[in-house]
């Protein structure tokens, strides 16, 4: 029988189904971090339960830890007292943790990839719904909540009812200058931020399989965005090429029989999904968010809208309401708009490739004297590698802020945030009222447009840009 | 987990679309590591303005819904982040029911682990329901999940669909945990069976 990508990984991983009620899942790895976990861990010590498989499961500290210097202590008592609880509950429990002064401490969805930890056909949980990132290497990935995250710890096991499935097909190449952000914020325009919610998306297509593996991360982790249950892509030889080596990775004969595996999983002919689309991106431009939504997008090359543009009153509304957070106006050209704060970094994009990217075009020039601008890699090893290239003295040389790894300005649970009324230019993934800080405005756009947004001062097509510069 | 069988309860009404987590409860409280005094935060930067002062304008702040234990809101509530912390800041605000015509995946199965309810109903029946809050003062409804209704005293009456095991946990309050230990048996075969091909 004919089977898609996400049903064979499924099936493989029942342990019991009862009719009429969700099925029980194992789950091959868990990945943890300091915010989503202490009432998990609580919850085991008062009910007097270990955890099954502290071999599958990992721990790193991310979202509350301060990017400016590792040597000072944590100024934030509270955000202090969730790393110290990670920390103890780690040593408690068993679990290995790449914590504050680890060399491989990072983003927990940067860091499972970079360690092999990450693998094909895997069913892949935490407690964070950029979690399906994960889906980028072929796996079943998705964010729970802290009560799930308990259930893991002590069953090794999820409860879950099982999703709807949705191909999307991204025919076409991409224009110089386009990545694969400007893909999955186009993506997200398109269907909107409940599209997909019940599926697991898979995505397909000529333009999809030319991605690197960090280029499908970006496009994975943003499915969350467009309410879909699991983002996934199917593995192939840059999926085995990028593992091979890698510390958790299997090695040698090991190795050639999890690719002889993993080369069953992708999609079957003629397996059937529960919805299609299909996209085109030949003629993408680079896209910018202009409102308080990952939906709310528009091409480089665009105004921003009027809300009456839409029939919807409800979508009437929530513009006009996006447009006064944001502080614009309709009809303004996008590449007006000036900004303040340029963040390049968050689990969707601040691997050692998009670092490059915007290095590219941040070499021999400097950041706008009225940008405030930083730069934040994914994990110790990417900022390492980073150093190694030169990229930092790049940085450091137009003007950007070069930090340590963390989830930063993302969502500013960490020193990094933004002050009321300030733009930025953000490479992360959630425009959301405040995320990044208390009446914060925030355009998600790719490394590339940030780096450039920095430079000019105000949004740019990149495009035509570097030639003009 | 407090069961759910029926509620009785004041009806708030949040009429916007797509609320977020981030804005149920903002980042800068997730710092806590108990489960419990999230209410205090919830929808933090709408229910006050930035000198900690009560912003008259945001909907749940009218002195008419204190004390509401029924939240009735708009499409795709709790879409973004899936920290349960949202759920758990509802539930300890008072609210023991959410109403609205659909949900994001991750928050609509947190709120079932934490006894409140998210119901779903139509479009067209949760805009009726916006109605009658805006014009009844005191607008009451109760939501029976034995029966799986919505009804009020003034001739709305809705039937809602939910998935049976939720509905069955939710009614006795049974803890997921202890239910799957019951199958360690079942787990432990797996896991002798799983070829560690990976």
């Amino acid at each position: 029988m004919a089977k898609t990508l996400f049903e064979k990984i499924w099936d493989a991983h029942v342990v019991r189904q009862e009719p009429e009620q969700p099925a029980l899942l194992y789950i091959d790895c868990h990945l943890v971090h300091e915010v989503t976990s202490p009432q998990a861990f609580e919850g085991l010590r008062l009910a007097s339960r270990r955890v099954r498989r502290p071999d599958l499961t990992y721990a790193t500290m991310d979202h509350n830890v301060p990017t400016w210097s590792r040597k000072l202590p944590i100024i934030d008592e509270i955000a202090k007292t969730q790393i110290d609880t990670l920390e103890n509950n780690c040593r408690e429990f068993g679990i290995p943790l790449y914590g504050l002064d680890s060399p491989n401490q990072g983003i927990v969805h940067v860091i499972g990839p970079e360690l092999g930890i990450t693998r094909p056909g895997m069913t892949i949980v935490c407690g964070d719904s950029h979690t399906s990132t994960h889906g980028a290497f072929g796996a079943l990935a998705f964010g729970i909540g802290t009560s799930e995250v308990e259930h893991v710890l002590a069953t090794q096991c999820l409860l879950q009812s099982r999703p709807s499935t949705f191909r999307i097909t991204v025919g076409g190449r991409l224009p110089r200058g386009v990545t694969a952000k400007d893909v999955v914020l186009y993506i997200i325009r398109t269907i909107g931020t409940a599209g997909a919610t019940g599926h697991v998306v898979e995505y397909a297509g000529e333009a999809i399989r030319g991605l690197t593996m960090e280029e499908r991360m970006t496009v994975c982790n943003m499915s969350i965005e467009a309410g879909a249950r699991a983002g996934m892509i199917a593995p192939d030889e840059v999926t085995y090429a990028y593992l091979e080596g890698r510390e958790f990775a299997p090695k040698g004969e090991a190795f050639d029989e999890a690719v002889a595996y993993w080369k069953t999983l992708p999609t079957d002919e003629g397996a059937t999904f529960d919805r299609e689309l299909e996209l085109e991106v030949s003629n993408l431009a680079p896209q910018v968010s202009w409102g308080t939504s990952p939906g709310m997008v528009i091409s480089a090359t665009e105004a921003i809208p009027d809300p009456d543009s839409w029939a919807d009153e409800n979508v009437r509304k929530a513009a006009r309401r996006a447009l006064e957070y944001m502080g614009l106006e309709p009809g303004m050209p996008i590449q007006d708009v000036d900004i303040d704060r340029v963040f390049i970094g968050s689990c969707t994009n601040s691997r050692i490739e998009d670092l490059r990217a915007a290095a590219r075009i941040a070499r021999g020039r400097k950041v706008n004297p009225h940008v405030n601008a930083m730069v934040v890699p994914g994990s110790q090893a990417i900022k390492r590698q980073a150093e190694a290239e030169g990229l930092d003295e790049i940085f450091k040389a137009a003007g950007f802020d070069w930090r340590e790894s963390g989830c930063s300005m993302c969502l500013g649970m960490n020193p990094d945030i933004l002050q009321p009324g300030e733009r930025c230019a953000s490479t992360s993934n959630r425009n959301f009222e405040g995320r990044q800080g208390r009446g914060g405005r925030t355009h998600l756009v790719s490394p590339e447009m940030a780096a450039a947004a920095a430079i000019a001062g105000h949004f740019v097509d990149v495009r035509g840009w570097e030639a003009a510069e | 987990m407090e069961p759910f069988k029926r509620h009785t309860g004041l009806v708030a009404a949040l009429d916007r679309v797509n609320v977020d987590t981030d804005q149920i409860i903002p980042k800068q409280f997730l710092k806590r590591i108990e489960r419990s005094g999230f209410g205090q935060f919830l929808f933090y930067d709408w229910r006050f303005n930035l000198d900690g002062s009560i912003n008259t304008e945001f909907e749940l702040n009218a002195p008419r819904f204190a004390g509401a234990s029924i939240l009735l809101a708009g499409a795709n509530f709790g879409c973004g982040s899936s920290r349960e912390h949202a759920p758990w800041a509802l539930a300890d605000y008072g609210f023991r029911a959410i109403i609205a015509p659909s949900y994001a995946d991750i928050f609509y199965n947190n709120c079932f682990k934490n006894g409140l309810l998210p119901v779903q109903l139509g479009d067209a029946e949760v805009a009726r329901l916006f109605e009658a809050a805006s014009a009844i003062p005191g607008y009451e409804l109760t939501v029976d999940l034995e029966r799986q209704w919505v009804v009020d005293d003034w001739g709305n009456k809705f039937g809602f669909a939910v998935d049976p095991f939720r509905r069955e946990c939710l009614l006795k309050g049974l803890d997921d945990i202890g239910l799957t230990l019951q199958h360690e048996a079942a787990i432990a075969e797996y896991e002798a069976q799983r070829i560690a091909i990976n």
